[in-house]
């Protein structure tokens, strides 16, 4: 077993478990874009980040490819984490604002606007359906191709794959194709629609000072300053 | 083609060449391409997934899946190259080309790359044709530099004299 501190916890999680795994374990939510429990941890979408270390030799790594290792202090929602997780939401607003799963995490995660140049890409590069197609389907049909801004997915010569067999898994697991609701706020980069939740106590503390989410008191109204009027 | 194919794959099955950059660096000396049916059998006789063969395959540059032109012209803009103005002597052979970088002329003579940096910065800006280094090149010298490859193109035609099958058999 390996013992290392968690949001202050002391935990004791398996070898080979990651930070993601065990913060999942213990009931704390992180945000994932290209992670899933059936699949080989990728590490591309970076949302998963999380502090470890403390004052100035902390660092974020991504909680999701990172193995939990003995003595670790790991902290899944201080001030820089949220901060960064807030600004690759809004990044993955500016390039993909047609995905629900993305436009939900966004308002999920307070993110009300987009400073960036809109795009309206199909795709994330998260690599989800590679690995679904390669790992629980032994497709092996379709992958990633070029580099740089060109990469992107296709099948072989982007043609029709011998290899596929018409699953539908890579499709059922892609975050950009679950397409948004029509909404009221249909054609805006940013929807927030069902925004609910941003820790206000984070106006006040360095880090988010408990582990609910969504978060019920604030919900209800702690007498606190809210951020979001809604 | 069929026959190619075959006597090709003996060769590549030889130990050495067990990774796929290694087999596409063969295929693409041999053939100065990557060819589709080349790659997918090679897919299937070793039992690697296409796509893996193919991201590799379009992931490098030296790594070309149409038809390469006979003389292969590569300019560079690395930071050395460029701050000695290796952009106008681009600019300039792909003026005189008619193409530009990533193409190949009509008559399958010419392909232009541009890469970042040949590593012989000393020598920027650096224009390499068919792997020979020609160094501190202005666009004067890249006008000069075709005219001699053109020559030696008009040479080469005019041994082979009629450009039928037989000429050219005559002419080895
Ligand atoms: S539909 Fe085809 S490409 Fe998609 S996961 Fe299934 S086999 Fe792979
Ligand atoms: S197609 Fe979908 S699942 Fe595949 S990499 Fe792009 S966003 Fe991810
Ligand atoms: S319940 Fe209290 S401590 Fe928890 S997030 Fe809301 S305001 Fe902060
Ligand atoms: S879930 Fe960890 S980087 Fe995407
Ligand atoms: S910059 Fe051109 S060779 Fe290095």
């Amino acid at each position: 077993m390996i013992n290392l501190t968690l949001n202050g916890m002391e935990i004791k999680v398996e070898k080979r478990t990651t930070l993601l795994e065990a913060a999942k374990f213990y009931g704390i939510e992180i945000p994932a874009l290209c992670y899933d429990e059936a699949l080989s941890p990728y590490g591309a979408c970076r949302l998963c980040l999380v502090e470890i270390g403390t004052g100035n030799h902390s660092r974020l790594v991504s909680s999701c490819t990172y193995p939990a290792r003995d003595g670790l202090i790991v902290r899944t929602h201080t001030e820089r984490v949220i901060k960064a997780r807030k600004l690759l939401l809004e990044l993955y607003l500016a390039t993909c604002p047609s995905s629900r799963t993305i436009q939900d995490m966004a308002s999920k995660h307070g993110v009300t606007t987009v400073r960036f140049k809109q795009k309206n890409e199909e795709c994330i590069l998260c690599g989800l359906c590679v690995r679904m197609c390669a790992e629980q389907m032994q497709g092996k049909a379709i992958g990633f191709v070029n580099r740089g801004i060109k990469r992107r997915i296709t099948a072989p010569f982007a043609k029709k794959s011998e290899e596929c067999r018409l699953c539908g898994g890579c499709m059922y697991i892609c975050p950009a194709c679950q397409a948004r609701c029509q909404g009221p706020q249909e054609e805006n980069p940013v929807c927030n629609a069902c925004l609910n939740l941003s820790p206000p106590c984070l106006d006040y503390f360095q880090e988010a000072m408990c582990y609910m989410d969504p978060c019920v008191a604030c919900e209800l109204g702690t007498g606190r300053k809210a951020k979001f009027t809604y | 083609m069929e026959e190619r194919t075959r006597t090709d794959l003996e060769n590549l099955k030889k130990p050495n060449g067990s990774s796929v950059v290694s087999l596409l660096q063969e295929v693409q000396e041999k053939y100065n391409y990557l060819p589709e049916e080349i790659l997918r059998e090679i897919a299937k006789e070793r039992d690697i997934p296409l796509i893996d063969i193919y991201s590799v395959a379009t992931f490098y540059k030296a790594f070309s899946l149409a038809p390469k032109g006979k003389h292969k012209i590569v300019t560079c803009s690395g930071t050395a190259c460029h701050v000695r103005g290796s952009e106008k002597v681009a600019r300039e052979i792909s003026r005189v080309l008619g193409i530009e970088p990533g193409y190949t002329t009509k008559d399958g003579l010419y392909s232009l790359e541009n890469v970042n940096c040949l590593g012989a910065c000393a020598l920027a800006p650096l224009v390499v044709v068919d792997g020979k280094y020609h160094g501190n090149v202005t666009p004067a010298k890249a006008l000069e530099l075709f005219k001699m490859y053109t020559v030696h193109e008009k040479e080469e035609k005019e041994e082979a004299g009629c450009r039928c099958a037989t000429a050219k058999e005559l002419a080895k």
